[in-house]
């Protein structure tokens, strides 16, 4: 057998154990999770309060509060988005020494630690403005963190609609703004969507930044100044801080991871949708 | 309105838009270099790094400030995690590309992209109710930088095998054309063709997802048992700068919380380096 | 010919287009006249879209594009940066080398334009939406499925119907960029019976690379031709003359170059 076989062979070796080694271990991390969290996933579970600290009950409040921070996040960081992204990609400025600043800004941000982002939080929104631990600020720091990303795949979406719209607005007369909403928009609608999905995703996802931002407390939130936990702050404190919560903490990482694939599997099915609606020319 | 009142309105308003965006960064140097005025001034930088420990407390003269053992942590538990994942998420990118039928490379992107989006809290969880116990009974306390660096392995691996993914789909097919025209064998086209031709890409995802595994707080938190020393074995509890963070700022008061901000300043200057890196890399490329 | 009472519509003077500095276009002095229909031909790359985008300003979304010279519309320069680039553009409506239908309805194609420039009315939009369809010959072809996406239609009636957007907004002048060469001969034919039709009514600066389709459609011609690599304006004249007795070398080889 010549070097270069042996060599193929082992390469081909290595590569298949590590990947199935790998694979193990991921299908390991999903099983036991669904296999031990799975049965607690009731309707009474996603509906009730939580009690005894969160070994008995359910995580209705939770799942509430977790909506009402996403809500608050989208609502703000969807315009500022779609904002900054229409500048950068359908005006010259793009170019220009403010938009590489901003582009090389928002760069830096997109790597900046979820926990400073928590520092940096809890600092301006419940110190510096006042809200204290609550729904608003723990909405405007993950606001700030899923910016880049909503902002990037936004970009996308507007860089691959036809320029040949651009100039049949243009030469109609049609002011900028017009041509921007009623055509270049809708054109640009899967990247948005795309941006929306991983925002929402991040946002999810995080936890760090939501430790001293909206904090821990568990009730029903009754206004947006409430402070109140999250899905994934809930895992962490069931896990580390409450004796027998392991249960209840799986089946809310269930529930969260759950959640995590619906949004992306909307996407996809969306997007197919639109897609499929559209007729493309010949 | 008219027509181009119209469009100067909506030039500032998205110049607003941009703006803000792109402020937030220099907002969050800002309150960050801020919030650790009170420790640097009262405190020190030197005593950051020359306190016997890491006993903080509200008024500097009170307690000792030591970051040194939870930045080494940051930066062993990082190494450690790089290390591991980076031959295994390229092991995965290559099988996606060169030795998986196509039905399962898909399946494969899929479920690496599944993993990608899970949560690190889930992560750590999962750490924390098997994988710990399982090294506790190797050799306890379980909890440990071992633990730790298996998590972030974990965590950190699906995006490192994505990013190679997309770098080895950029590798131009005529040289694969090429390479097998020559008649090399696969490994020697993996190994002379392939990489060098990649070589950016890969070095720009590996830096990247070194910062990602710089910054990462929960699944580090919940693994490492969070004891402050510099871990002397694999085997040894320690504690990152991110986890330090993450467990004081509830009570934190004073010095003690500026301490804190402190150690997010070392943090994104730390991250901050590694994508200064990563940029030069991919310039690189560009003149390769 | 009828219609066109030879006054003047458009005086270029001294016309000049650069891109990034390199110039595409030097020196074009050209008077369009009111009603006639003005034929653009020359060799490709010679700067005949870059003259077109002049007229209606288009250019200003090229970046490290710049015009100099004078294009004289109405008493006023149009390359003045303080022209009203909205009313210039819908006085001058222009035509794409490509069917360019927004990826909306046939109806909402039409109906934006005519929204944007303040008709608000539903039955005027309405009216205004069947008279030009039928203009263009497109109103039985699509009067049943005027929801339908633009884009599912044929390139010919997607031409048809962009020229219906742009004559809906009632243009004193229409700017035509080859709006024939991207369609088979049946639909070219359509689209060229449509510009004859216009004849008249509204004037029309016509770029093809068709010598035939400019004998049979255009009063007057102008002959492009790229001279140590910008575009210079070669011969123009009355369709007939220039045809017949061309007074440049250059024009009598170019057009000799049809049937050789
Ligand atoms: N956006 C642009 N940026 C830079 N150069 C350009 C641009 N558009 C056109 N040019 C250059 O200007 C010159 C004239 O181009 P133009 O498109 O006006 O030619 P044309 O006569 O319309 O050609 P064709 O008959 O092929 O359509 C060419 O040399 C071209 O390379
Ligand atoms: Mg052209």
């Amino acid at each position: 057998m010549s070097r270069g076989r042996a060599a193929d062979r082992l390469l081909a070796l290595a590569v298949w154990v590590s990947v199935l080694a790998v694979a193990a271990v991921f299908f390991w991390i999903l099983g036991s999770l669904l296999w031990s969290g799975m049965g607690r996933v009731t309707w009474a579970f996603l509906t009730t309060a939580p009690r005894d600290a969160g070994r008995a009950g359910g995580i209705g409040p939770i799942l509430v509060s977790t909506l009402l921070i996403l809500g608050v996040c989208m609502a703000v960081s969807l315009p500022l988005g779609l904002g900054a992204a229409v500048l950068l990609s359908e005006f010259a400025e793009a170019g220009s020494l403010f938009g590489r600043a901003v582009r090389r800004s928002l760069d830096v941000l997109a790597g900046v630690p979820s926990i400073v982002f928590g520092l940096f939080g809890t600092a301006l929104f419940c110190q510096a403005l006042g809200l204290g631990y609550s729904i608003f600020a723990g909405g405007l720091t993950l606001a700030c963190m899923v910016l880049p990303i909503l902002i990037r795949a936004t970009e996308e979406g507007f860089r691959s609609a036809p320029s040949e719209y651009r100039r049949a607005a243009a030469a109609l007369g049609m002011s900028r703004a017009s041509a921007l909403w009623h055509v270049l928009l809708p054109a640009a609608a899967p990247g948005l969507l795309v941006g929306l999905v991983l925002g929402m995703g991040r946002a999810l996802a995080e936890t760090a930044a939501l430790l001293f931002t909206s904090g821990y407390v568990d009730r029903m939130p009754e206004s947006l100044l409430d402070s109140a936990r999250a899905l994934s702050i809930h895992i962490y404190d069931l896990s580390m801080n409450v004796t027998g919560g392991d249960p209840n903490a799986c089946a809310t990482a269930v529930v969260l991871v759950a959640l995590l694939l619906a949004v992306n599997g909307l996407a996809a099915w969306m997007t197919g949708r639109w897609l499929s609606r559209r007729v493309l020319p010949a | 309105m008219s027509p181009s009142s119209k469009d100067r309105l909506l030039v500032w308003v998205l110049r607003a838009c941009a703006g803000l965006s792109g402020a937030i960064v220099l907002l969050i140097a800002v309150f960050l270099v801020l919030e650790s005025l009170p420790a640097l001034r009262n405190v020190g930088f030197a005593r950051f790094f020359s306190d016997p420990s890491w006993h903080p407390a509200r008024y500097a003269a009170d307690g000792a400030y030591n970051l040194a053992p939870m930045l080494a942590g940051t930066l062993l538990a990082m190494a450690g995690a790089v290390a591991l994942a980076t031959p295994l998420g390229f092991c995965a990118a290559l099988f996606c590309h060169f030795y998986a039928p196509p039905g399962l490379a898909r399946a494969c992107r899929r479920l690496i992209e599944l993993l990608a989006g899970i949560p690190s809290v889930v992560y750590g969880f999962w750490g924390l109710v098997t994988l710990v116990p399982l090294l506790n009974k190797v050799q306890p306390p379980g909890a440990s930088l071992l633990a730790g660096i298996l998590i972030l392995a974990l965590m950190i691996l699906p995006t490192i095998a994505l990013m190679a993914d997309g770098a080895l789909a950029n590798v131009p097919a005529e040289y694969l054309r090429g390479a097998a025209a020559l008649g090399l064998s696969r490994s020697a086209t993996i190994v002379g063709v392939v990489f060098p031709a990649a070589k950016s890409g890969l070095f720009t995802g590996v830096i990247l997802e070194t910062g990602r595994a710089a910054g990462e707080t929960m699944a580090l938190l919940m693994v490492c048992g969070n004891v402050v020393q510099v871990p002397k074995s694999l085997f040894d509890p320690m504690r990152t700068l991110t986890a330090n963070i993450a467990l004081e700022m509830g009570y934190a008061l004073g010095d003690h919380r500026s301490a804190l901000f402190v150690s997010g300043l070392v943090l994104l200057a730390l991250i901050v380096a590694l994508a200064a890196a990563a940029e030069w890399l991919s310039k690189g490329r560009v003149y390769e | 010919m009828s219609g066109t009472d030879g006054s003047t519509f458009l005086r270029m003077e001294n016309l000049g287009l650069a891109y990034h500095g390199k110039p595409a276009l030097e020196g074009v002095d050209l008077e369009i006249r009111r009603g006639a229909i003005t034929a653009l031909i020359g060799p490709s790359g010679c700067g005949k879209t870059s003259l077109l985008t002049c007229v209606n300003r288009l250019i200003d979304l090229v970046p490290g594009a710049r015009a100099k010279g004078k294009v004289e519309f109405q008493g006023r320069d149009v390359l003045d940066p303080r022209a009203d680039l909205f009313a210039l553009r819908k006085r001058i409506g222009m035509l794409f080398q490509r069917p360019n239908p927004f990826p909306l309805s046939i109806r909402r194609n039409l109906e934006l334009p005519l929204r944007e420039h303040g008709l608000r009315d539903r039955a005027e939009l309405a009216a205004t939406v069947e008279r030009t369809l039928r203009d263009v010959a497109l109103w039985d072809e699509v009067k049943d499925r005027l929801e339908k996406p633009a884009l599912a239609l044929s390139g010919g009636q997607q031409q048809r119907l962009c020229l219906a957007r742009a004559l809906a907004l009632e243009p004193e002048a229409m700017l035509m960029d080859e709006p024939c060469s991207a369609l088979d001969p049946l639909a070219s034919g359509a689209v060229e019976d449509l510009i004859v039709s216009l004849r008249g009514r509204v004037t029309v600066l016509i770029v093809t690379h068709n010598l035939a389709q400019a004998r049979r459609i255009a009063d007057d011609v102008a002959l492009l031709w790229l001279q140590d690599g910008v575009g210079r304006l070669i011969e123009r004249g009355p369709a007939a003359a220039f045809f017949a007795q061309p007074k440049e070398e250059i024009t009598r080889a170019y057009l000799s170059g049809e049937r050789g």
